[in-house]
């Protein structure tokens, strides 16, 4: 089977992504040298969830006012997070299931049981949450969140980062 | 996303993109991606489907152990379960993103040309 892209997208929005351009730049390589077993693994998720209780929720009201703009902005999710916890905005997608059950988009849950089995050897402390639409070039991620969440992975010894767009 | 996995990647983190786009993953020459054919927003599965989500998960993992070099690819082979139509809808905002409602022209101009070429074809 090979995935389709464009399933579940309306037909006006192919063209949009297929003119996309290719990026020019040579692919980058990190090797997992460790096995997963003894392997640190994080998650980050773009579907725009945040701590209802005491972080502020991601900016759509300015997303509103400037239609090209998304808020750049990162939340940090404790791995111990609990359901209800959890709230989300996203002006770009119905957050009605995250907001019954996140792991759709940031597996915590599934990931801890997999610890639990052995299968990999911990999780991180907190994972990531960013909201997914970006303005062209998504500058910002680019130069500062991206290399801030290489940091915090490098300070809490993330060996595998597992990225879901939401 | 596929920026920042970049810039993860690049800076030591094995990353791999659990991404229902993969077309547009790979424009990004992202290093490994796991490509789903879900809808956006459920990366991982059906919410309340554990083994779906322990199934998609485990992929991702098996992707960072078993590739050796930059711009792997996998393809899920589950398929979404229930119906397409309204999986197709439900994902969908209540209202047009700002984004999308700013460039209406466009995308009404997009889909004629669309409508144009299948007609032709």
């Amino acid at each position: 089977m090979t995935v389709d892209s464009y399933a579940f997208l309306p037909r006006a929005f192919r063209a949009m992504f297929e003119a996309e351009p290719q990026f020019d730049h040579e692919p980058v390589w990190s090797e997992l040298t460790k096995p997963l077993a003894d392997a640190r693994v994080g998650l980050l998720s773009s579907a725009g969830m945040y701590l209802a209780d005491t972080q502020e929720p991601f900016d759509v009201e300015r997303e509103r006012r400037e239609p090209t703009w998304g808020d750049p902005t990162l939340r940090m999710i404790p791995n111990d997070v609990e359901q209800q916890q959890i709230d989300a905005t996203h002006l770009h997608i119905n957050t009605a299931d995250i907001l019954v059950d996140f792991n759709i988009s940031l597996p915590v849950a599934r990931l801890n049981e997999l610890v639990a089995e052995g299968v990999v050897g911990s999780a991180a402390p907190e994972h990531f949450s960013v909201m997914g639409f970006q303005e062209d070039g998504a500058e910002v991620w680019r130069t500062e969140i991206g290399p801030d969440i290489a940091a915090r992975c490098h300070a809490a010894e993330i060996d595998v980062l597992i990225l879901a767009p939401a | 996303m596929p920026v920042l996995a970049r810039v993860i990647e690049a800076a030591g983190i094995a990353t791999v993109v659990v991404t229902m786009m993969p077309v547009l993953a790979e424009k990004y020459r992202s290093s490994r991606v796991l490509a789903v054919e879900f809808p956006f927003g459920h990366s991982f599965g059906v919410a309340g489907d554990v083994g779906m989500q322990s199934r998609t998960l485990r992929s991702a993992l098996d992707l960072v152990v078993s590739a050796r070099a930059p711009e792997a690819r996998v393809d899920v082979e589950e398929p979404w379960p229930g119906d397409p139509k309204e999986a197709y809808k439900s994902w969908q905002p209540s209202e047009p993103s700002p984004i999308v409602a700013h460039s209406i022209d466009a995308i009404r101009k997009a889909r004629r040309e669309a409508a144009a070429e299948e007609k032709g074809t």
